[in-house]
């Protein structure tokens, strides 16, 4: 493989695939919170 | 036995006489990260150990980097097998609050863009002719974070770890410097000047149980993406995981603690023992090292763009400063997003948003590494 098809797929695929994980942790966190939410006792 | 007199004294000072050029050459940079260290208080955990292991590797006749040098010895313990790294890693976990993130996780993505440096820097360096790994070391620098570019290049570019390291950190503790002129750059007055506290008022309060669940997803989820990353995403979130459950506190103290300032050491001293004259005084680490300063800009830039389009997509309620903090330099990126924000409006106070962007370029730098070695493989570059 030459270097520019290396380069650019490892751009293409690291960028979008390091802000697809990042997303899908992101929306995994929130459902997170919804699934445990702050209790009343860790509130006070 | 004055001939006898006389070999033996010929033996003293043997060093002297074996001196290369460069060995002085590299003594005085050992001192200079050594000054740096102790007199500016850059990075002195990391420059120290490094400076000096530089001036006692450049000791002609020592052979500490020899089959049976100490050096080496310390150097085959921990960084030819990536474990100091690994160590390191489980401290920063433990060190590390994740709150302010999962307050708010779509400031995730910040931490996602803040790593976009280290692909366009990889493609820079092929373009000067670098080869394949070498480009992917020196892009790792762009993570802004210490032990994944330690752990990466000791991987797949062992001969250039003296140069990476030192850049990886000496620009980390350099973020205070390179990151404000980018971000008044791209950047209006009224933008900088947007208080998030106003703005932001859904963030929610994050409860014990979901503190404790975060580690275990981002472990499993991230591995069963870029599986090639777990052992860097499991031993941060392993710290982290002990931090939070909150029974295992000798265990989470230790890892923050003596564990973490052990092996720093050894860490420490074993890169600055790469750093031999002939093999590091070369063209090659000068590139490196300017690299490596283009590397962190491109991160400042991408971040703060993408803190841009995240505020014209929620219709102004993100500051786009915080994405120069979705670097994993933690936590002196937020501390400037804070710092420049509060000269524009001194009731700003962008500090927790800053850190959530932080906290999310941590796990957004081991997660580009994961995903940069997992795509090495599927592609065949890697074993």
């Amino acid at each position: 493989m030459d270097n520019w098809t290396f380069g650019l797929t490892l751009m293409f695929v690291g960028m979008g695939g390091t802000m697809t994980a990042l997303a899908f942790l992101a929306i995994l966190m929130d459902l997170l919170k919804r699934v445990f939410p702050v209790k009343e006792e860790q509130k006070e | 036995m004055i001939e006898a007199i006389i070999n033996g004294l010929s033996g003293l000072g043997a060093g002297l006489a074996h001196m290369h050029w460069s060995n002085p050459v590299m003594m005085a940079i050992g001192c200079l990260l050594l000054y740096l260290g102790i007199k500016k208080d850059v990075e002195p955990m990391l420059l120290v150990p490094i400076g000096f292991g530089a001036v006692l590797v450049n000791i002609p006749l020592a052979d500490l980097m020899g089959e049976e040098g100490f050096l080496r010895t310390i150097y085959n313990m921990g960084v030819t097998n990536e474990l100091f790294p690994l160590l390191i890693f489980i401290g920063i976990g433990a060190m590390t609050d994740f709150g302010p993130l999962l307050e708010n996780p779509k400031i995730f993505l910040l931490g996602a863009a803040g790593q976009f440096g280290i692909f366009l820097t990889i493609g820079l360096a092929l373009a000067f002719g670098f080869d394949k790994l070498d480009a992917v070391a020196i892009g790792i620098i762009g993570a802004c974070d210490g032990p994944t570019a330690i752990y990466v290049t000791s991987k797949y570019a062992p001969h250039l770890l003296g140069a990476v390291s030192v850049a990886a950190y000496s620009y980390m503790s350099l973020v205070p410097v390179i990151q404000p002129p980018i971000m008044k750059f791209l950047t209006t007055e009224k933008e900088r000047a947007i208080d998030m506290n106003a703005t932001n008022t859904d963030n929610k309060p994050v409860s014990k149980e979901a503190r404790i669940i975060f580690p275990i997803v981002v472990t499993v989820v991230g591995g069963l993406i870029a599986p090639q990353g777990v052992p860097l995403l499991a031993t941060i979130m392993l710290g982290n995981l002990m931090r939070e459950c909150g029974v295992v506190n000798r265990l989470y103290k230790a890892s923050e603690n003596e564990i973490a300032n052990v092996v720093t050491l050894l860490l420490g001293i074993s890169i600055g023992a790469t750093m031999e004259g002939q093999a590091f005084l070369k063209g090659q680490t000068l590139l490196i090292l300017a690299f490596g300063f283009v590397a962190i800009c491109l991160d400042t830039v991408c971040g703060v763009l993408f803190g841009k389009l995240m505020n014209l997509v929620t219709g102004g309620k993100i500051n786009p400063l915080i994405g120069a903090a979705g670097i994993s330099a933690y936590p002196m990126a937020a501390r400037v997003v804070q710092r420049e924000g509060q000269k524009y409006n001194k009731f700003n106070f962008l500090l927790m948003h800053a850190v959530g962007a932080n906290t999310g370029g941590q796990v957004g730098s081991v997660m580009a590494a994961a995903i940069m070695l997992s795509v090495l493989k599927g592609m065949g570059i890697i074993p």
